[in-house]
């Protein structure tokens, strides 16, 4: 004891000088921030590392909550957008308030069936009519349109898909505007369609977006794939070609159903017109 | 370096004068500092940090402690003008145990009665000059250091010390002839 006392009398200017020393430089990391940021980030590069490996694994592991909520957002956003609403010109020289009315509504669904590989293929999702799905509701994704709800209970709802041999979207060329219709391809590649009756006088290009018609389910403007071949089958009259479907239907998640409001009133109209015929 | 309370205390005169003395030069030395050279800044390189001399200048007889407390204070005095908390400090603290060092390698301790404080007039250019060289290099390099933070921009940190010091030295020497007084060493 007595020995260490006097070491540290003999030798106390470096004992001082290493109070005082560290006493400064903990001042000055703790009041400096871009010495304390480099402190930190150089010295804890093992670290760092770690805590960067572990947040990517709580990311991953929060995914689902994620795209829940981000698909949640999709369908919010989408029902904000103008080709979901329908201009109503008969209140539009009346009332200068309200220019849009909305015609389509989107629920957000997730799909918790799915097949590809047969010719008739169905999609379940989990909302149904006590969510607002009715059946003859277009189904869309992100990336284009899906298909059409044939059957709906009180929690899920049946979509035929494109991929099913009966279905049928009207859809237009996006740079011309012609009419035609899209099916799925005959030989069952759940990659392609067909789009059929486009007149004769258009000039289609490949690699042309072919977008939904807004004649039926969906709104107007919806992709739903690219010409990939024009020549598939000789068609007389009219013009069929080869589409290189948009959506990949093998990874389908998340899914809107789109409810037309008018719809129920177009087609009694138009059912009408045809009683009267 | 023992303390030499027995002379500390009885020349109770001198040594508040010498007192006032340091008080007047800490004060002078730090508004030089803070109000003249701070804003002196040579294509953003050279800063001289003429403050040291307030430590460099300590008597001999000043304890070890003393200086070390005196030296923190001054360095974070300075810290609160440039705003940045415990750099100075950090560096004048270095700067203490070197001076500590070098005067107890270069300095007889029974000199201390004729040779009390380490000005140019007393100890000789050739001492103080050398004094002075070091102890700035220290401060300055450690400054710099702990400014810099990291080996990333070693030329311009390496840059700055060499020119800063060049300044503080200058100044330093400046200062020493200004006040210097002509007394014959016995």
């Amino acid at each position: 004891m007595r020995n260490l006392r006097e070491f540290i009398r003999k030798y106390n200017a470096f004992f001082l000088f290493l109070i005082f020393e560290v006493f400064s430089l903990i001042i000055y990391v703790k009041y400096n921030s871009f010495q304390k940021a480099t402190f930190i980030t150089s010295s804890n590069e093992v670290t760092g590392g770690l805590y960067a490996r572990v947040s990517d694994l709580y990311k991953y592991l929060s995914l689902k909550s994620v795209n829940d909520s981000l698909a949640a957002e999709n369908a919010r956003l989408r029902n904000q957008l103008k080709s979901s609403f329908y201009v109503d010109s008969v209140t539009k020289h009346k009332v200068v308030d309200t220019i849009y009315k909305q015609q389509y509504e989107y629920i957000v669904a997730k799909v918790i069936n799915n097949s590809i590989n047969s010719p008739k293929n169905y999609i379940t999702i989990n909302k149904g009519s006590q969510q607002g799905v009715a059946v003859g509701d277009g189904v869309m994704c992100n990336l284009g349109i899906v298909g059409k709800v044939i059957n709906v209970s009180a929690h899920f709802a049946v979509v035929q898909s494109l991929l099913h041999k009966d279905s049928r979207f009207s859809a237009i060329l996006a740079n011309n505007k012609e009419l035609g219709y899209i099916e799925w391809g005959d030989d069952l590649d759940p990659h392609k369609g067909l789009l059929n009756d486009v007149s004769n006088n258009a000039q289609p290009k490949i690699g042309e977006q072919v977008v939904t018609s807004g004649h039926s389910l969906f709104p107007e403007g919806i992709p739903i794939g690219k010409i990939s071949n024009l020549h598939t089958k000789a068609g007389g009259f009219s013009l069929n070609m080869e589409v290189t479907l948009a959506v990949d239907f093998s990874k389908l998640e998340y899914v809107n159903v789109v409810s037309n409001k008018l719809a129920a009133e177009q087609s009694g109209l138009e059912a009408q017109q045809k009683k009267d015929e | 370096m023992p303390l030499n309370n027995r002379d500390w205390r009885l020349n109770r005169k001198k040594m508040s004068r010498t007192i006032i003395i340091n008080v007047i030069r800490f004060i002078v030395l730090v508004f030089i500092q803070v109000f003249l050279l701070k804003n002196i800044n040579v294509y953003n390189l050279a800063t001289p940090y003429l403050y040291i001399l307030f430590i460099l200048l300590l008597p001999f007889e000043t304890p070890n402690i003393l200086v070390f407390v005196l030296a923190f204070m001054t360095g974070l005095t300075i810290d609160a003008f440039y705003d940045t908390p415990g750099l100075h400090a950090a560096a004048c603290t270095v700067l203490a145990l070197v001076r500590i060092l070098f005067i107890s390698i270069t300095v007889q301790k029974d000199g201390f009665d004729n040779e009390p404080e380490p000005t140019l007039s007393i100890m000789g250019l050739r001492w103080f000059f050398t004094y002075t060289v070091v102890l700035t290099l220290f401060h300055h390099f450690f400054l710099f250091a702990f400014e810099a933070f990291n080996f990333l921009e070693i030329q311009y940190t390496l840059g700055r010390l060499a020119v800063s010091s060049v300044f503080t030295i200058l100044l330093m020497l400046i200062s020493g002839f200004l006040f210097f007084k002509r007394k014959e060493r016995k």
